[in-house]
């Protein structure tokens, strides 16, 4: 199955105010909502970095649906969140619709748990968009 | 399908190099993004196995320009050839836009070429699509081990056992001399560009 969302200019502009309120303003570092082909929809940073955003999608979209795979083995049909922890800097994964998954880059002044309900947040006012 | 933003005005296409093992896939790239470096900004990511085998695939993405208001940014990937890492090649195919089957010349490799092409059409059809209305390249790679001595089926042959009913645009090509490389990655770029001006009016 191959999954299309098309989304007007109005649904994105939407979608980049909503990812800022929630995420950018709290002072995460970057957030990219992408698809699972590794397109690239909406990305928004807050000026402190520069990341190769492209290939960042292209590999999330490669990691996600090998992750995908780990979980069908265990008899999950998926892991709809993930979390790469550095020293630094990590990444958090979440699931938005079945084609779509919103990537959060953070360093460590941000928390984790209050990220997680930022996220959900993020994630419940854009399923209501599309 | 190529991703379409209307706000940015960018388009992003997704064109995948798939093949048989060891054909020269990687190398395709490696050689694009050696000749082209100038106009590719992002580095080219690789995620190799130990013995330098691609285990998941390459990405090189990188601008071509305008067209109609619109700027296109390319994104080619490579596909791990070797038969166990179907669920990865699969993967990789979510979504594309354009194909270039690079198969190998060597005589030793026909029935492995027959096989990866007949395994690209099935993977195709898991996400609906037809490998004969999706723009589709051929590359006939590794022509330049003739000179080595190396016996090489001869392109006549490949076009008989491959391109018989795809009636694709093919290139006998060298990925490692870069012979045909760049007018392999136009043609497709062409092809697949031309696939998506309609919905770009």
């Amino acid at each position: 199955m191959d999954f299309t969302i098309e989304f007007d200019k109005q649904q994105i502009e939407s979608i980049e105010n909503i990812l800022q309120e929630e995420l950018i303003d709290l002072g995460v570092q970057s957030v990219i909502l992408m698809d699972l082909a590794g397109n690239v929809i909406v990305n928004l940073e807050n000026g402190g970095a520069s990341h190769d955003v492209y290939s960042l999608a292209a590999l999330a979209a490669g990691n996600y649906g090998a992750v995908s795979a780990m979980a069908n083995i265990i008899g999950e049909q998926e892991f709809s969140l993930l979390f790469h922890k550095g020293a630094e800097e990590s990444i958090h994964f979440s699931k938005v619709v079945d084609d779509l998954l919103l990537l959060t880059i953070f360093n460590k002044n941000v928390s984790l748990g209050f990220l997680r309900l930022k996220v959900t947040e993020a994630i419940k006012r854009i399923q209501a968009l599309i | 399908m190529a991703l379409i933003n209307p706000k940015k005005k960018e388009v992003q296409v997704k064109i995948v190099y798939y093949g048989p093992g060891r054909g020269g896939k990687t190398t395709n790239l490696e050689y694009i993004n050696k000749k082209f470096k100038k106009r590719i900004q992002n580095e080219m990511v690789t995620v190799k196995t130990y013995g330098d085998r691609t285990l998941f695939f390459d990405f090189l993405p990188f601008d071509i320009g305008e067209i109609k208001g619109h700027s296109i940014k390319v994104q080619l990937y490579t596909v791990p050839g070797q038969v166990k890492y179907n669920a990865t090649r699969r993967l990789v195919l979510r979504g594309v836009d354009g194909l270039v089957f690079v198969a190998d010349s060597m005589d030793l490799r026909r029935e492995m070429n027959i096989r990866s092409l007949q395994n690209l059409k099935e993977n195709l059809e898991t996400f609906n699509k037809s490998i004969f209305n999706i723009p589709l390249v051929l590359q006939y790679n590794k022509r330049d081990l003739e000179d080595e001595g190396i016996p090489i089926l001869s392109v006549d042959t490949l076009e008989r056992d491959l391109n018989s009913r795809l009636k694709a645009p093919s290139f006998p090509a060298s990925a490692v001399k870069g012979d045909n490389v760049a007018a392999t990655m136009k043609k497709i770029i062409a092809l697949t560009v031309g696939s998506l001006r309609k919905k770009l009016e």
